[in-house]
């Protein structure tokens, strides 16, 4: 079996290319990166299909030497076939988070936050500590500022929490909360849905 | 007897098709007409895994083209086993859902819950039977599309954030899959199974263990193996309960199948043990070490569904005829375990508006049938005896016993501290959300400012919309009887394991043999 180098070159610059693009947060771009990915992952199966140019086709009369593998053709249609329809959902999810915040950005998950705000905030309070071991600041203050640092970071993961309960949280009819708001009225990216607000 | 191979995978888009076109009227019969389905196809299962238990794997080549060309649909012990046990669980999981189904919202619900579901189970089915990698990877596909859908149906943000997600990394898996596939053909020249098996062992080594690690990569996001199993915990607590049930029930058992299968069919030898018994240990630890930590119910649920898959692939990289019987059985009581936990847990959320742990409290005394119905099969997790949980561990660790390695050793040292641990982890849940009394509304977490002083920016989507939440704990409604029976019959044939302990050990046996034997699945499907 001969493979094209061209057909290989132009994969794995695509994949390359898609990979990019699915790291970035607009659920937009990540979009276009798996359509990119996916046509370079396509190219790869043609890459196993032999030489290019002949054609596919089995009929009486033909040897089959001079036919190219129909295999990973097939296989590529209906790869195609399932990329249009994920092309079509990510683009209509893209369009729901744009309807429900105002924007197609991924935001980071609430426990990754949390880890975060703690790894900052021990920082702090080691460079703080520092100071005072090297002698620029009093003892006291220095115990006032991580008291206070405390005191941020519980509030703070408060919030997350209060946050992250009200995802759980759901009207009095379940599949109102399933569903989602009627259609007949769309939230608005300046008010924001609360099913729990709803239920009262 | 062979006819009755494609209908697990027939009957559900049949259903799909039909209700779609009927659209939201009818809803009664359409209600019926699901749930007939789906009982139709669990009779189907259970005469196919007794059949394929008696005769041998039952094989259906469709349009009559043979092994090089045609689709391939192979049901043996282990496949029909799996259908068996997913058919029972998608039943109730489909009854609770309609339990909840309210009344108001009744025809938009029909409209597309119950196709999706539907799809999701065709999927599912198709996997299981798929007999080549090009279908293993189409019934994948519809297995995702259904659960796209069915996980982003929500609309509030915290669901589509955890959706995005999901889908993301699903789609990428899927591009990955198609990459080994693709592989794969061009070195072995089929797609085919049976062939494949033959095929591959005259490969080079380099590129069968490529195709190997390939393969083992896509199934391993699939189940939620540690390394790549971030997204679990981040996607599934937010989506509706019978939802999330049926997602951490079958979706990553599926991954676990494919990895027996192809494990065992294409890649015999084992060469990457050591690799997947890495990968067991640290999905044991790390996954039950994160669901230590949590304190909404949900998200610990799906931490310790990671660690579990942990067991499963423990029993795998054994490789021995025990090893890998120990695996089926767990494989079938997680199935039941995690979705009936789930289960419970949507019930407690629907009772008592929420899951945070810190929020819930006395639901002993409010509610004892709810409390027995998480007791039962929490205990099943945690694996004390004559649980279910129990006798797929006592497997599991016999046959790492028996094979007496340093890393077997080290996998069961790994087993015990997360049975442990995993103990810990749902006494504490029973602790707080049953067992004490329940906070006074003043101990309810004060409510958030609007305007926070302004958390720190982790990236330019990290925003965080903050409203009042609520003060105390909800008034507590009444459950649909629906939801609780389907809960209650679901904890049943979590027990059902116990005094069904010697035929499912008995399957399990015969199928690791028949798998590790390979002779009768090759046979049976390159016989003329």
């Amino acid at each position: 079996m001969t493979v094209s180098a061209t057909l290989l070159v132009c994969a794995v610059v695509l994949t390359f290319v898609g990979s990019v693009l699915v790291l970035t947060r607009s659920l937009t771009r990540v979009l276009m990166g798996i359509i990119i990915c996916g046509n370079g992952v396509n190219l790869f199966v043609l890459a196993g299909s032999g030489p290019a140019g002949v054609p596919p086709l089995l009929y009486p009369g033909v040897p089959p030497e001079t036919m190219s593998d129909p295999f990973p053709q097939a296989i590529v249609l209906t790869a195609v076939v399932i990329t249009l329809g994920t092309t079509a959902f990510v683009l209509a999810m893209a369009y729901r988070s744009t309807q429900l915040t105002g924007s197609d950005f991924v935001p980071d998950d609430l426990s990754d936050r949390r880890v975060a705000l703690r790894a900052e905030l021990a920082t702090e309070r080691s460079q703080l500590r520092a100071k005072a071991r090297a002698g620029e600041t009093d003892r006291r203050s220095v115990r006032r500022s991580v008291r206070e640092l405390w005191r941020e970071q519980r509030r703070r993961l408060r919030d997350d929490r209060a946050y992250q309960a009200r995802a759980g949280d759901y009207a009095d009819d379940r599949w109102d909360d399933v569903l989602g708001a009627d259609p007949e009225s769309p939230p608005t990216p300046q008010d924001p849905p609360a099913p729990h607000q709803e239920s009262r | 007897m062979n006819a009755l191979v494609p209908l697990p995978v027939i009957l559900p888009l049949a259903f799909c098709g039909w209700s779609v076109a009927v659209g939201p009227r009818l809803i009664a019969l359409q209600r019926i007409a699901s749930v007939t389905m789906l009982a139709a196809v669990l009779v189907v299962d259970v005469v196919l895994l007794v059949q394929a238990d008696r005769n041998g794997p039952l094989v259906v080549h469709l349009g009559d083209f043979g092994p090089p060309l045609g689709v391939t649909l192979v049901a043996d012990r282990l496949s029909a086993l799996m259908l068996t046990v997913s058919g029972a669980v998608t039943l109730l999981v489909l009854l609770y859902a309609m339990g909840q189904e309210g009344s108001s919202r009744g025809p938009r619900a029909i409209s597309f819950f119950h196709p999706a579901y539907q799809v999701l189970i065709a999927g599912v089915s198709l996997t299981f039977l798929a007999g080549d990698l090009v279908n293993l990877y189409v019934g994948f596909e519809i297995m995702l599309m259904a659960s796209f859908v069915l996980i982003t149906v929500a609309s509030n943000e915290a669901r589509l954030r955890a959706g995005s997600t999901y889908v993301i990394v699903s789609l990428v898996s899927s591009l990955v899959f198609l990459a080994g596939i693709a592989l794969t053909y061009a070195a072995a020249g089929t797609v085919n199974f049976a062939q494949l098996s033959e095929q591959l062992a005259e490969l080079p080594l380099g590129v069968r263990t490529l195709s190997e690690a390939l393969l083992l990569t896509v199934f391993g996001v699939k189940a939620a193996a540690f390394p790549v199993a971030a997204w679990l915990p981040d996607s599934y607590p937010t989506a509706p309960a019978p939802v999330t049930a049926v997602f951490a029930g079958l979706l990553t058992k599926v991954g676990v199948y494919c990895m027996i299968r192809t494990e065992t069919l294409l890649f015999p030898g084992n060469r990457l043990s050591h690799v997947l018994m890495a990968v067991a240990i640290a999905s044991m630890l790390v996954g039950i070490l994160g669901a230590v930590a949590q304190t909404d119910l949900k998200r610990l649920l799906s931490f310790t569904l990671v660690s579990h898959i942990g067991f499963m692939l423990y029993g795998l990289a054994l490789g021995s005829a025990a090893g890998i019987g120990g695996a089926i059985v767990y494989t079938a009581h997680h199935i039941t375990v995690q979705t009936t936990l789930f289960l419970a847990c949507g019930m407690l959320e629907q009772r008592y508006g929420t899951t945070e742990l810190t929020r819930l409290g006395g639901a002993i005394r409010s509610a004892p049938l709810l409390a027995a119905l998480w007791f039962v099969p929490a205990m099943s997790l945690a694996g004390i005896p004559p649980l279910s949980g129990f006798l797929g561990k006592l497997g599991l660790i016999r046959a790492g016993v028996a094979d007496g390695g340093a890393w077997a050793y080290a996998g069961i040292g790994a087993a015990m501290v997360t049975s442990l641990l995993t103990l810990y982890v749902v006494t504490k849940v029973w602790n707080l959300a049953f067992w004490r009394t329940a906070p006074l509304p003043d101990a309810a977490p004060a409510p958030a400012r609007t305007e926070p002083a302004s958390p720190p920016p982790l990236g330019r989507g990290a925003t965080l919309v903050l409203t009042e939440p609520r003060q105390a704990a909800a008034p507590e409604r009444a459950l649909p009887r629906l939801t609780t029976a389907a809960t209650v019959a679901a904890v049943l044939l979590g027990l059902a394991y116990t005094f069904l302990a010697t035929p499912l050990t008995g399957v399990a046996d015969r199928s690791a043999a028949e798998l590790l034997a390979r002779t009768p699945y090759i046979e049976a499907v390159l016989a003329p």
